[in-house]
C-alpha cells in the first residue's frame, strides 16, 4: 500500500512538478478555446452546408463530415504533423493540433448542429421570413438560438471529447498538460505527476460531464 | 504533382510495407473487437445493477461512469503503463489499451443504456410486475429490449469514437496501424505508410460512420 | 349470487409524506361482484386500485385475496399472487417491441411457465374473446387505442385472475371506441368475473354493476346499489359530485 501512495500520490513529487503542470494546464487552455471556438463556427458552416437546397454542396459536405468521423483524431495529427513536411510545407506543433483537431471536431459539431436545426419546426422559418427578415436573419436570430437550445447537452458533451481531445498534443511533443506531467514523470521515474494531470482534467471535465447528465435527464423527463 | 505522388503515393514503399500495415491492421482489429464485446457487456451490466436502485451501489457507479468520461483516455493509459510496473504489475502495452478503452467504453455504454432504460415508461414496467413478471424478469424481457432500441445510435457512435481511440496504441508501442505506419515513415523516409494509414483507417471505420448516420435516421419508435 | 369474498380490502391507509391519501378504508369484493368506484379526481380511487397489487405499497392494512393476505409472504409470493390479479391501465400499457401474441403470451410463459403451444392457444382464446384475434400478428403501434386496451385486458385473462381490477380502462379513448371496451368488461361480468372497476361510465355503471361505491378525500363515503346511489344518494358529497358530473 506505502509503494502504491509512493508511486501515485507523491505528494512531495507532486508539488514539485506543480509549476510545470500548470504552465501545462496553461497550454491546453489555449489549445482548447482555439479548437472549441474554431470548431463551433467551423462546424455550423458544414451542417448549413449539409441542409443546402444544392445538392453538390450537400454531398461535400456529408463527405467531409463522413471522412473525418472515420479517421483517428491522432492519425490525423501525425499526417499532418510528420506528413506535410514532405510536401514542403512546414507547420508549428500548435498550429498542427489546432488544423487536425478542427478538421476532426468541426465534423462532430457539424452532426449536432444538424440535429438541432432538423428539430426546429418549418413553420418557424416560414413565420420569420413573412415577417420580412432574410434568411441569415432568421437563422440568427429565430432558428439557431433553438437549436441550439434542443441540442445544448450533445454540444456540451461534444465540448468535454474536445478538451481530452487536446491530451493527444502531447504525442507530437507540444508542452500541454499531459506532456509537461509525462516530462515530470520521466524525470522523477514516478506516476504522480500523471495521476496530479488526471486531477487537473477531473476538475476541469467532471462539472461539465454532471452537466450532460443533468441535462440529459431534464430532457428525457 | 509528380513529387506529390512520388512522396505520398510511391508504389514501392507501398509493396515493402503493405505486409506490416496489415499486421498492424489485424492487431487493432483484435484490441477494437475486445474492447468493444467487454466494454458493452459492462456497461450493460451496470445500467441493469443500477436500476435496482440500491443507493451505495448506485453512487459507486455514477462516480465510476462520471471519472471515465471526464478523464482523457491517454491519461489513464500513461498511468497504467509507466506506473504500475513500479508497483509490481508488468501489464503489456495492448493489455493496458484494452483495459483502458473498454472501461472508457463501459463508463459511456452504461450512461446510454441508463438514459434508455430511464425513458421507458413507468407504465412499461407497471405492466410487466401487474402480470406478475417481477422486477427481473419485466427487466430483461420488458424495459430491456426498449431500451437497447433507444440507446443504439448513441451506442454505435460511442463505440466508434472509442475504437478509433485503439490508435493510442502508438503512444506505448502497441504495433497497430499508426505505430506500424510511423515506424515504416522513419524507415523509408517517405510519407506514404502515413498515406497507407489513412486509407487502412478509412476502409475499416468509414462503412462504421455510415451505418450510425442510417441507425440514426431511421426513427426511434412508431408511438401509438 | 356466492358470498364468499374474493378481495376484502381491510383498513388500508396509505400516506405520502404529510398527505393521507387512503383515510382506513375497508372494502368487500364478492365473487363473481362487479363493484364500480366513482369519485373526485384526488378522492383515492386510483391509489386504492394500485394498492391492491402492491403497485403501490400500503402504508398500512391488509389485501385479501381469495383468503390469503397478499401484505404477508415473500416477494415471490407476491409476484405469484399477481398473477392472481388482473389490471387493466388507463394508458394500455402494452409493450411496443412485441407482436399482440407475445404480449400476451409473455407473462403466460415466464411466469407461469406455460409451453408456447399451451401460451398460444390460451392468448388466442383471450384474443378471441374480446375480438382481437384477428389481430395476434400485429404490433401495438398499429392498433386503435379501443383495439390495444382490449389486448392488454386479454393480456390478463390469460393468466387466468381470480379478480381483475380496472383503472379508468376508457378514458384514455376516443369516445366511438369506448363502447368496444365496455362491451368486453359486459361480457366479463356476464362470465362470472370479479371485478373493481374506476371510471367515470356512469351509464355502464347503472347497467352492468352490482354495487357502486362513492369516495371522497381518500375514505368511503358511501355506497350501495346503482339505483341508490345514482337514484337517492344519501351523502351531501355524493349528491353534489353526481350533480356536477351529469352536467
Amino acid at each position: 500500500m506505502d509503494i502504491f501512495i509512493d508511486q501515485f500520490f507523491n505528494i512531495d513529487i507532486m508539488r514539485k512538478s506543480l509549476p510545470l503542470l500548470f504552465k501545462g494546464l496553461w497550454m491546453t487552455l489555449q489549445l482548447c478555446s482555439a479548437v472549441i471556438l474554431l470548431g463551433l463556427i467551423g462546424g455550423l458552416f458544414v451542417a448549413l452546408g449539409n441542409m443546402s437546397e444544392r445538392r453538390w454542396l450537400r454531398w461535400i459536405s456529408i463527405a467531409y463530415t463522413d471522412l473525418f468521423r472515420a479517421l483517428p483524431p491522432l492519425v490525423l495529427l501525425i499526417f499532418i504533423y510528420a506528413g506535410l513536411p514532405f510536401a514542403g510545407i512546414n507547420i508549428s506543433p500548435f498550429a498542427a493540433v489546432v488544423i487536425a483537431f478542427l478538421l476532426n471536431n468541426s465534423s462532430y459539431y457539424a452532426e449536432v448542429y444538424r440535429a438541432g436545426l432538423i428539430s426546429v419546426a418549418k413553420g418557424q422559418w416560414e413565420a420569420a421570413q413573412s415577417t420580412g427578415l432574410s434568411p441569415v436573419q432568421t437563422l440568427i436570430h429565430v432558428v439557431l438560438p433553438q437549436a441550439v437550445r434542443n441540442v445544448l447537452p450533445d454540444l456540451l458533451s461534444n465540448t468535454v471529447e474536445v478538451v481530452k481531445l487536446t491530451s493527444l498534443a502531447s504525442v507530437i511533443s507540444l508542452s500541454e498538460l499531459l506532456y509537461n506531467a509525462g516530462m515530470a514523470r520521466s524525470v522523477t521515474y514516478n506516476a504522480s505527476p500523471l495521476v496530479l494531470a488526471a486531477l487537473f482534467y477531473l476538475v476541469l471535465l467532471w462539472p461539465l460531464v454532471r452537466l450532460v447528465s443533468h441535462f440529459q435527464r431534464r430532457l428525457a423527463a | 504533382m509528380d513529387r506529390f505522388l512520388e512522396t505520398f503515393f510511391n508504389p514501392v514503399v507501398m509493396a515493402q510495407y503493405t505486409p506490416d500495415i496489415i499486421a498492424g491492421i489485424w492487431v487493432t482489429l483484435t484490441i477494437a473487437a475486445a474492447v468493444i464485446v467487454a466494454g458493452i457487456a459492462a456497461g450493460l451490466a451496470l445500467a441493469c445493477l443500477r436500476s435496482y436502485g440500491i443507493r451505495a451501489l448506485n453512487f459507486l457507479i455514477i462516480c465510476y461512469a462520471d471519472i471515465f468520461r471526464a478523464l482523457p483516455p491517454l491519461v489513464v493509459i500513461l498511468i497504467l503503463y509507466f506506473g504500475f510496473p513500479s508497483i509490481g504489475i508488468q501489464l503489456s502495452g495492448p493489455m493496458v489499451l484494452f483495459i483502458v478503452l473498454a472501461a472508457t467504453l463501459a463508463a459511456f455504454a452504461e450512461e446510454i443504456f441508463w438514459a434508455g432504460f430511464s425513458s421507458v415508461e413507468k407504465g412499461q414496467w407497471e405492466a410487466g410486475i401487474a402480470t406478475g413478471l417481477g422486477f427481473t424478469r419485466t427487466l430483461a424481457y420488458v424495459a430491456l429490449p426498449q431500451a437497447v432500441r433507444l440507446a443504439l445510435p448513441p451506442l454505435v457512435n460511442r463505440v466508434l469514437a472509442i475504437t478509433k481511440m485503439t490508435a493510442l496504441g502508438s503512444a506505448i508501442g502497441v504495433s497497430e496501424i499508426l505505430s506500424s505506419a510511423t515506424t515504416a515513415q522513419s524507415f523509408s523516409g517517405s510519407a506514404t505508410p502515413l498515406t497507407m494509414s489513412v486509407v487502412a483507417y478509412l476502409v475499416i471505420f468509414l462503412p462504421m460512420v455510415v451505418i450510425a448516420r442510417w441507425l440514426e435516421s431511421r426513427t426511434a419508435w412508431k408511438k401509438r | 349470487m356466492a358470498n364468499r369474498p374474493m378481495l376484502e380490502i381491510v383498513s388500508l391507509e396509505k400516506r405520502f409524506g404529510p398527505n393521507t391519501i387512503l383515510k382506513k378504508i375497508d372494502l368487500k369484493v364478492a365473487e363473481g361482484e362487479l363493484v364500480f368506484v366513482i369519485g373526485p379526481s384526488g378522492s383515492g380511487k386510483s391509489t386504492m386500485l394500485r394498492c391492491c397489487n402492491r403497485l403501490e405499497e400500503p402504508t398500512s392494512g391488509d389485501i385479501i385475496v381469495d383468503g390469503r393476505n397478499i401484505m404477508a409472504g415473500t416477494r415471490r409470493d407476491l409476484d405469484r399472487m399477481r398473477l392472481q390479479i388482473g389490471m387493466v391501465f388507463q394508458g394500455f400499457h402494452l409493450y411496443p417491441h412485441m407482436s399482440v401474441l407475445k404480449n400476451v403470451t409473455l407473462a403466460q410463459r415466464k411466469a407461469l411457465k406455460r409451453s408456447k403451444a399451451e401460451a398460444d392457444a390460451r392468448a388466442i382464446d383471450m384474443l378471441e374473446q374480446v375480438g382481437m384475434a384477428h389481430k395476434a400478428d400485429a404490433y401495438p403501434g398499429e392498433l386503435s387505442g379501443g383495439q390495444q386496451q382490449r389486448v392488454a385486458i386479454a393480456r390478463s385473462l390469460a393468466l387466468d385472475p381470480k379478480v381483475m381490477l380496472f383503472d379508468e380502462p376508457t378514458s384514455a379513448l376516443d369516445p366511438e371506441l369506448v363502447g368496444s371496451v365496455l362491451k368486453v368488461m359486459k361480457d366479463l361480468k356476464s362470465k362470472g368475473m370479479t371485478m373493481v372497476v374506476v371510471s367515470h361510465e356512469m351509464g355502464f355503471a347503472r347497467e352492468t354493476a352490482d354495487r357502486v361505491v362513492f369516495m371522497d378525500g381518500g375514505v368511503v363515503v358511501e355506497q350501495g346499489t346503482p339505483d341508490e346511489i345514482f337514484g337517492a344518494p344519501k351523502a351531501e358529497r355524493t349528491r353534489t359530485f353526481l350533480s356536477r358530473v351529469s352536467g
